[in-house]
């Protein structure tokens, strides 16, 4: 095995280019528990830990803050995530453990693409945008062109996601997981709801109950035509659980180690029903 | 660097030379067999359990998901940086009085934990201990005997000021 530590964007970028066999690191929190197992053996590897640029948050244009894809989720807990996009820092709170959300990141997450990934409902409720850059071409994707499967995603080998946009967005939003305990968990369902006060809408994308993560766009449309979804409206009960069995209907869940198909519908349903109360409390 | 090239790490404020090494071995393996530092123990080798929680740059992380070549530029504190061997800390004191030493393999993790918890945050919250170790499994004590040693140190770092 060789190993590569980039301090440069650049030379990460050229590694990748020159060795067609390279794996990414950046915190390690899911590559190196296949290596310690063995179930990896990658023979060149790429450290990112120590690309400075991949670990800004900038807000260049007002409403879009642009997170880089190696900023730990120990500093997305905190200011300035925490006003500006506090479901993502609720989110990131819930991730591992404070070992796990000092090293980890949204690069990871997207990198892994893993449908229980933590930060993925928030991205595909916000509608992020996802940067991507080759050593001599930049693109940007759609959070939901990006992802196209279970740990399946449109990166190319020669690709490094780099940064990733946030919309902010005035109104309420949450974030909920559920699993067998609080910490060091892995979700059996996962729920981001996004209100929107200004364009008076409501996003809401399911995390562990799919190959993919999954936007309700059915059950959001429902919503906006039973209801006013403008800022200091109230949710009837029988309005939430209704969203929440639709959002439900919505989720296309498995049984598996985790957790049972029925079991995760149910939670979705809980989740989601009592995610949109909050908002219009 | 390639197989069996040697490199340096930065641990306990000294420079160490890793060789003989395959250079995806974790951060882990490295201070125990290759650098004789076995204070942190192994356990899951997979980040749930926290006994390998050493500090890099400042921040608590667990040993083994941390490749050892890609540390080259971070400063690492071991379990040996933090205590000493002629007489125990505040917060190992604590844990004796406490009794929340049983087995005793998943204390040194727990300590470094702590001490960096009371350095970060000298007057936390029940909720902020309780989080602050949560990534750190005890199967002994139940954490009651844990949480006590902790607030046993907080109360004699007040006393002392």
């Amino acid at each position: 095995m060789t190993v590569i530590v980039a301090k440069e964007l650049t030379t990460a970028l050229a590694a990748l280019r020159e060795h067609a066999d390279a794996r990414l690191i950046q915190g390690g929190t899911d590559l190196m528990v296949e290596i310690n197992f063995n179930h990896v053996k990658p023979t060149t590897m790429v450290s990112l830990r120590d690309i400075e640029e991949l670990r800004t948050i900038r807000t260049v244009t007002s409403g879009i803050m642009t997170i880089g894809s190696g900023v730990p989720y120990s500093v997305l807990e905190g200011e300035p995530v925490l006003s500006a996009i506090p479901a993502l820092a609720q989110a990131s709170r819930t991730v591992g453990s404070p070992q796990i959300r000092a090293t980890g990141s949204l690069g990871g997450n997207l990198g892994t693409c893993s449908p229980a990934g933590d930060t993925l409902p928030v991205m595909f409720a916000l509608d992020a945008m996802i940067h991507l850059n080759t050593l001599d071409s930049s693109r940007v994707v759609s959070i939901h062109d990006f992802m196209t499967g279970v740990k399946r995603s449109v990166r190319q080998h020669d690709e490094i996601i780099t940064a990733i946009d946030f919309p902010v967005v005035n109104g309420w939003q949450g974030y909920s997981k559920v699993g067998v305990r609080n910490a060091m968990v892995i979700s059996v369902a996962s729920a981001c709801l996004v209100a929107d006060h200004e364009n008076a809408n409501v996003r809401i994308a399911l995390g562990s109950v799919g190959p993919t993560i999954i936007r309700c766009r059915e059950s959001e449309a429902w919503l906006k035509s039973v209801h006013d979804l403008s800022a200091g409206q109230s949710i009837s009960l029988d309005v939430a659980s209704e969203f929440g069995r639709r959002a439900a209907a919505e989720s296309s869940p498995i049984d598996d180690h985790r957790s049972t198909a029925e079991y995760r519908r149910h939670a979705i349903s809980v989740l989601a029903s009592r995610l949109l109360r909050k908002a219009y409390q | 660097m390639s197989e069996n090239e040697f490199y340096q790490l930065r641990v306990n404020g000294k420079t160490h030379q890793v060789q003989d090494s395959w250079v995806g071995e974790s951060l882990l393996y490295v201070l125990r067999e290759r650098l004789g530092l076995p204070g942190t123990k192994g356990a899951c080798e997979q980040g749930e359990c926290g006994s390998c929680t050493v500090l890099m740059d400042d921040a608590a992380v667990c040993a083994c998901l941390v490749m050892a070549a890609t540390a080259i530029n971070s400063e690492i504190v071991t379990i040996e940086g933090i205590t000493t061997e002629s007489a125990l800390t505040d917060v190992q004191q604590s844990f004796v009085d406490e009794g929340a030493v049983q087995c005793g393999f998943c204390t040194p993790g727990l300590i470094v934990a702590v001490h960096h918890l009371l350095e970060k945050n000298p007057q936390p919250s029940e909720f902020e201990v309780k989080e602050a170790i949560s990534g750190n499994i005890c199967r002994c004590t139940g954490y009651g005997r844990v949480f006590a040693a902790v607030e046993a140190t907080i109360r004699s770092r007040n006393v002392e000021q």
